[in-house]
């Protein structure tokens, strides 16, 4: 359709949500969409839990503000914001 | 007759591996609460209905896709040595990341059996677990233990003593979707027909090929058939397939737990409560810094007295043997060679054993992973992993036991820098240098000359790590994907085998090397210098210019004159490789210190050294070789000669380089002079 302006479009649009996981604030939680970054840091992550659709909740960071906690699958889980940013995600109410 | 097996313990980190390997054998091992501690392979044995069993502790493993050496330990060994029976350890309180592995291992069509453990804590949780329905769907035994009190251990032996004899082994329960079958199956019939590959479970290789595994993918390259497999590979979306593959395992978990389990998702768990404040953003770093400091306080203060007993004995049982043996060189050989050699080993004993308490309390009970958690920022910044730091402050206190603490450390190559870059953390024996010498120069200043060299000693150790990280052991820094277990409470009798085990391999491995050490000085200090005529280990033959090291000393006195050292500075220093405490007392002798009621710090103060060199000399026992204790433990810690006689060029030039800048620099500007 051609009347649907684009800003409405972007908000619209999935992407809105979409975010890197180390942008996440803590006590927010999120849904895992993809895993990127280099192959074996990624195979590491996936196979730790961080599968697409997995539901994560950001603990807090670390004191220094560097690693981030998360609990996935009922356990808990620190990975720096270098990796974190590997994982997009989507915030979920 | 009797049975002969092997079984394998295998297991995600942290969920009582070791203590069920404990209490399978009764031997004495190691346990941890650090993810991935344990290193070495364990092997233990037990008999069961007249079933020899050889139990292997296999070290802790999230997926049979190895990353870290422990892993590919654990992998290599159910794969290639293939073990009778494989037991899987699994922590109740946390199945879903643990059966990840279960549905790699039955892949594998290995001989499975579960040890549902810590059920204890899972039961305290709220959860509800139906193990007989698991076993039914997994079609495999599943018993409940707990591994802390050895309950259920009975029944896990049955279980293995029934599996042994049934041919069945176990089956694929876990279909994927259409589409990764269809390329397994293409990639199985590639495999079958290969005999390259007969080794191999066929359908668990082709799933490690669609999965990306490098390993694997390096095994597969080495075939003939390669090409075929290539083809196949080409065709599909890797990236999708790898994301897939282990998306689906997660699923087929879900769908299991969903009926097997009832677990209690509201709980809110101590461990968090803990967490709230032990990682808490203002509260974390004075928490974790209290902590240190009481660990370091009890290992290094409470040693002290074990120490000076030790030392007590050893200077009298020395002087009594040395009076009642009248050969003169027998008695100087026994005294102040052999004796003295082993004290110079045992006198670290103490250290060991407490620091080694100390680190398996805070391992147990989960709260490492919260120190790495916290200071891995800092330590990020030099390129390692927020586990360095640990090791790293108790250098302070004495690099030995240090050294051995690396052992946490996963990454080999985190590892083998923090092992390297300990040397130069100030240990306490390097003070009673630094006081002789800086209250003969400084008097009110020594105070800021020590506190100094404290920090000289951090900056090197920072730089060095940053330079190594960039040469020689350049590479991608390992990533941090750390778990973050459930505090528990340790039992005391855990900490005390981890303890003991440390003490033993110290004594072991290290304390041969020490004493070789510590022997051949004596024998350079008391083999007459040619020509000499002096008789051999006699009271003017030793440690002067009339012996072998005496005269090395005035050889070497030209290398170290730019640093304003004489020839007795220079054998002082080559005694300070025995002990560094013992540059001091070697001075002492050389200089003459006591003869005319003049104490060495006189006799310095006086003139025999300028204040410039006595600062250079302070730097280079900083910097220069470590002692032969802590040699023997870079030996032992790193497993290479290479690495070790690396350390000790490296340190010993930077040593020379900071001296002689010390010294020329001040004595151009006409500093101290
Ligand atoms: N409550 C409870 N605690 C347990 C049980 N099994 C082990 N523990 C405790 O859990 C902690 C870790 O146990 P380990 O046996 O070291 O675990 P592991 O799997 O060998 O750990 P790594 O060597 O680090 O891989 C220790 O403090 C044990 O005392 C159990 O069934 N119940």
């Amino acid at each position: 359709m051609l009347g649907i302006p684009t800003k409405l479009k972007r908000t619209k649009g999935n992407n809105m949500n979409e975010k890197t996981l180390d942008l996440i604030e803590p006590e927010l939680s999120v849904k895992v969409l993809k895993v990127t970054g280099q192959k074996s840091s990624r195979k590491r992550i996936l196979d730790m839990g961080l599968t697409p659709g997995t539901r994560v909740d950001v603990i807090r960071r670390a004191p220094l503000g560097d690693p981030v906690e998360f609990k996935l699958k009922g356990y808990n889980l620190s990975l720096r914001k270098r990796e974190a940013e590997t994982v997009l995600v989507e915030v979920v109410e | 007759m009797t049975d002969k097996i092997t079984v394998a313990l295998t297991g995600n980190p942290n969920v009582g591996k070791t203590s069920i390997f404990n209490a399978i054998t009764g031997s004495k091992q190691h346990v941890g609460n650090w993810p991935g501690v344990t290193v070495e392979r364990k092997i233990g044995k037990r008999v069961h209905n007249d079933i020899e069993m050889e139990i292997v502790d296999l070290p802790g493993t999230y997926s049979l896709t190895a990353y870290s050496l422990d892993e590919i330990i654990a992998r290599d060994f159910i794969i290639e040595e293939k073990p009778d029976i494989v037991v899987q350890v699994i922590d109740a309180t946390n199945l879903e990341r643990n059966m990840y592995l279960t549905t790699q291992l039955m892949e594998l069509g290995v001989k499975l059996i579960i040890a549902l453990n810590m059920t204890d804590l899972a039961l305290a949780k709220g959860d509800s677990i139906d193990s007989e329905k698991m076993q039914e769907f997994l079609e495999v035994p599943v018993i409940s233990t707990i591994g802390s009190k050895g309950n259920g251990i009975e029944g896990l032996l049955d279980a293995v003593a029934d599996e042994l004899h049934k041919t069945r082994v176990t089956e694929n329960i876990f279909t994927y979707d259409s589409d990764i079958e269809t390329r397994g199956e293409e990639l199985e019939k590639v495999l079958n027909n290969d005999p390259y590959f007969a080794h191999y479970p066929s359908r668990w290789f082709s799933m490690k090929l669609l999965e990306g595994d490098e390993n694997i993918l390096k095994k597969a390259k080495e075939s003939e058939s390669y090409p075929e497999i290539e083809k196949i590979l080409n065709e599909l979306d890797a990236d999708s397939f790898e994301a897939k593959i282990a998306d689906q395992r997660y699923k087929t978990i879900q769908t299991m737990l969903r009926q097997v389990c009832d677990i209690n998702t509201e709980h809110l768990s101590g461990s968090d409560m803990v967490d709230r404040v032990v990682t808490n953003k203002a509260l974390g770093i004075p928490i974790f810094l209290s902590l240190m400091w009481a660990a370091f306080e009890i290992t290094f203060t409470f040693a002290t007295p074990f120490m000076n007993i030790i030392d007590i004995f050893f200077g009298w049982f020395a002087e009594t043997a040395t009076n009642l043996i009248t050969i003169p060189w027998l008695s100087s050989l026994v005294g102040e060679g052999m004796i003295a050699g082993v004290g110079s080993v045992l006198i670290f004993l103490p250290n060991i054993l407490l620091l080694f308490f100390m680190l398996s309390l805070m391992e147990d009970s989960g709260y490492m992973a919260r120190a790495a958690f916290i200071m891995d920022k800092i330590m990020s910044k030099i390129g390692l992993h927020g586990k360095s730091f640990i090791p790293l402050v108790m250098g302070f206190g004495c690099n030995v036991p240090a050294i051995m603490a690396t052992r946490t450390i996963e990454d080999t190559r985190d590892r083998l820098i923090t092992i390297l870059i300990t040397p130069f953390m100030s240990c306490g024996a390097r003070l009673p240098v630094y006081v002789l010498l800086a209250g003969a120069f400084f008097g009110r200043d020594a105070g800021v000359v020590i506190f100094s060299l404290y920090a000289l000693g951090i900056l090197v150790a920072i730089v060095s790590a940053k330079l190594m990280r960039s040469t020689i052991l350049r590479g991608e820094d390992a990533p941090f994907i750390m778990e973050l277990p459930s505090y528990k409470i340790p039992t005391l009798k855990g900490s005390f085998i981890h303890m003991w085990e440390r003490g033993k391999i110290y004594l072991k491995k290290a304390g041969s090397i020490i004493l070789i050490g510590v022997v051949g000085v004596w024998l350079l200090a008391s083999i007459p210098a040619p020509g000499s005529g002096g008789v051999f280990a006699s009271e003017e033959v030793y440690g002067t210019t009339n012996s072998v090291i005496g005269v090395i000393g005035q050889i070497i006195e030209p290398l170290v004159a730019p640093l304003g050292f004489d020839w007795r500075i220079a054998v002082a220093l080559l005694f300070g490789v025995v002990a560094k405490e013992i540059v001091v007392g070697s001075m002492g002798v050389l200089y003459g210190a006591g003869e005319n009621e003049d104490t060495l710090s006189d006799i310095l103060a006086a003139g025999a050294m300028t204040p410039l060199a006595g600062l250079g000399l302070m730097v280079f026992t900083l910097l220069y070789a470590p002692c032969f204790a802590c040699i023997g433990v870079i030996k032992r810690e790193t497993g290479s000669w290479k690495w070790t006689l690396f350390q000790l060029a490296y340190g010993t030039t930077l040593a020379w380089t900071f001296a002689f800048a010390v010294y020329q620099i001040g004595s151009r500007i006409g500093m101290l002079a």
